[in-house]
């Protein structure tokens, strides 16, 4: 694909749209899956089944007053929540949503994802600071030490996904894995795992991190609003709560499309090669796989209650490191052994 | 020395040149912003946008796992660990205390200006020319050179790196009683 200033712009333009949309539409979906879940029927009232919510929402918080209280640090107060929003939008980038819808398939791939998440973490630092407010500041706190503690074993859980794939390349990485859904890095018992019994876990691990790496219930310890009023943007209004409300759900689908990519297959149809429907061929497979794990993203959020930010810093360093390091060693002994 | 004709803006060198010179203001401005900056945690802005900066260069000269490397290193461990140097010590926002000594002072601006001198004669002066390709600076290259020409540096890295982690530990259970 020539890299021309049109393509470039369209891109780009394509990227924000398709944020925005699913920004909008997931809390849709979010307010309608708890109230499935709480046996109650969520937004109804505008539009057919609530449809009409979103831009409803949209409006109205566009048009609420930007209010910037007295005793902020302001250059950094309004820094953040573009800092939240870029690096989200960023790594859209680099994910394949099918074998030729790809903006830029650079070799490094997961590591652009994961250096852009890295800064994401920073906005919310650089949130809580420049808020000047105790309850934001030991939020970003949590928030960061949150992060930077779910990066390492979803890290070394995707290299061992590298090791097996022999590539940082996310569009290679899903090469590796056509064929059908047997062929998927879940399974334990292919050749191309090295026989591994250990994947399913790491495919939890993985999950586990992206749902920590995102900041969302159980471990949503950054905005406890029964003991932090809302956290990191408890001083944000209007557009800038607004911008880091979408960097959150474009995070949810960057950590949905890392594990669609590297354990579910990516693009790749669940039962060979269907050539006949040229959309489900590829990119509806993969829209369709990131959608059920984002379900399953809300299914956990209004089932599970918040845990302590004790708790959930003791399941990352005493349970989730260990075993991924382990499952990392594994891996690379049985790749060498097969 | 004769004066490269400078390439038309719309064309690709032309771009190419254009985002060369936004890095270059990107990595200067974060510099300025952290060596001015009244407050610490600006000053920790600057350094982020000047590494972001310096990441757009490592981009820009095609060697891609460096410019991610920058960012996920310096920008997502160092920069965070700063941040929370800032955050344990000085609860306050400690302002910029003002110069007191000679050094700090007027020394230190003209040991400034004759370094800044020094290179630019020496940039000026020298006959530029490119030195052959020696890798493609692909993840590949790097990985083979890391365990095979640079192996010692590497396993010396992963040493100070362990004793870092162990130091770490011992000083947090040190702590706890």
């Amino acid at each position: 694909m020539s890299l021309t200033l049109f393509n470039v712009i369209l891109a780009v333009f394509i990227a924000i749209c398709f944020v925005g949309a699913n920004a909008a539409y997931l809390v849709w979906c979010e307010r309608k899956g708890a109230g499935l879940f709480q046996r109650r029927p969520g937004p109804m009232e505008n539009g057919p089944w609530g449809l009409l919510q979103p831009p409803v929402d949209g409006v109205k918080l566009m048009t609420k007053q930007l209010l910037i209280p007295g005793g902020v640090d302001k250059a950094i107060f309004m820094v953040a929540p573009v800092l939240a929003m870029f690096p989200a939008l960023i790594s859209f980038v680099t994910i394949p949503f099918s074998d030729n819808i790809v903006a830029h398939p650079i070799d490094v791939g997961v590591l652009m994802i994961f250096a852009f998440a890295a800064l994401g973490g920073m906005s919310l630092l650089v949130a809580g600071w420049g808020s000047r407010n105790k309850y934001s500041m030991i939020s970003s706190v949590r928030a960061v030490s949150q992060t930077v503690a779910y990066e390492i074993p979803l890290m070394i859980t995707t290299i061992t996904i590298v090791m097996i794939s022999g590539s940082l390349n996310l569009s290679d990485i899903v090469q590796t894995q056509l064929g059908g859904f047997w062929s998927w890095n879940i399974w334990p018992l292919q050749k191309q795992v090295g026989f591994n019994l250990l994947m399913p876990v790491s495919f939890l691990i993985l999950f586990v991190c992206s749902v920590a790496e995102t900041n969302r219930a159980p471990f949503d310890l950054g905005e406890a609003e029964s003991e932090l009023v809302a956290g990191f943007h408890t001083e944000y209004s209007s557009m800038g709560f607004g911008l880091f409300f979408m960097g959150e759900y474009a995070n949810i689908v960057i950590g949905a499309c890392l594990t669609v990519i590297l354990f579910l297959g990516g693009w790749a149809c669940p039962v060979g090669d269907l050539g006949f429907f040229p959309f489900t061929h590829h990119v509806g497979w993969f829209l369709l796989k990131i959608y059920l794990i984002i379900f399953v993203f809300i299914w956990i959020r209004w089932t599970f209650p918040r845990t302590t930010i004790y708790g959930l810093l003791n399941l990352s360093w005493k349970y989730l490191i260990p075993i991924s390091l382990f499952n990392l060693l594994l891996t690379a002994g049985l790749l060498k052994v097969f | 020395m004769t004066p490269v004709p400078s390439p038309e803006l719309f064309s690709a060198d032309g771009m190419a040149g254009l985002i060369f010179l936004i890095m270059i203001g990107v990595t200067l401005a974060g510099g300025f912003i952290a060596a001015t900056a009244e407050r610490l945690v600006r000053a920790l802005s600057g350094i982020v946008i000047c590494f972001t900066g310096v990441a757009g260069f490592y981009y820009f000269l095609n060697s891609p796992f460096m410019a991610m490397m920058q960012i996920l290193i310096y920008v997502g461990a160092i920069c965070v660990t700063i941040s929370f140097a800032i955050m344990l010590a000085a609860p306050e926002q400690q302002l910029k205390s003002s110069p007191s000594n000679l050094l700090s002072g007027p020394l230190g601006f003209m040991i400034a200006a004759l370094i800044f001198g020094g290179m630019s004669a020496l940039a000026l002066t020298t006959e530029w020319q490119a030195s052959p390709k020696t890798a493609s600076g692909s993840v590949r290259e790097i990985g083979i050179h890391l365990l095979t020409t640079y192996s010692m540096i590497f396993e010396l890295i992963s040493i100070v790196l362990l004793i870092a982690i162990i130091g770490a530990i011992v000083i947090a259970r040190g702590g706890r009683n």
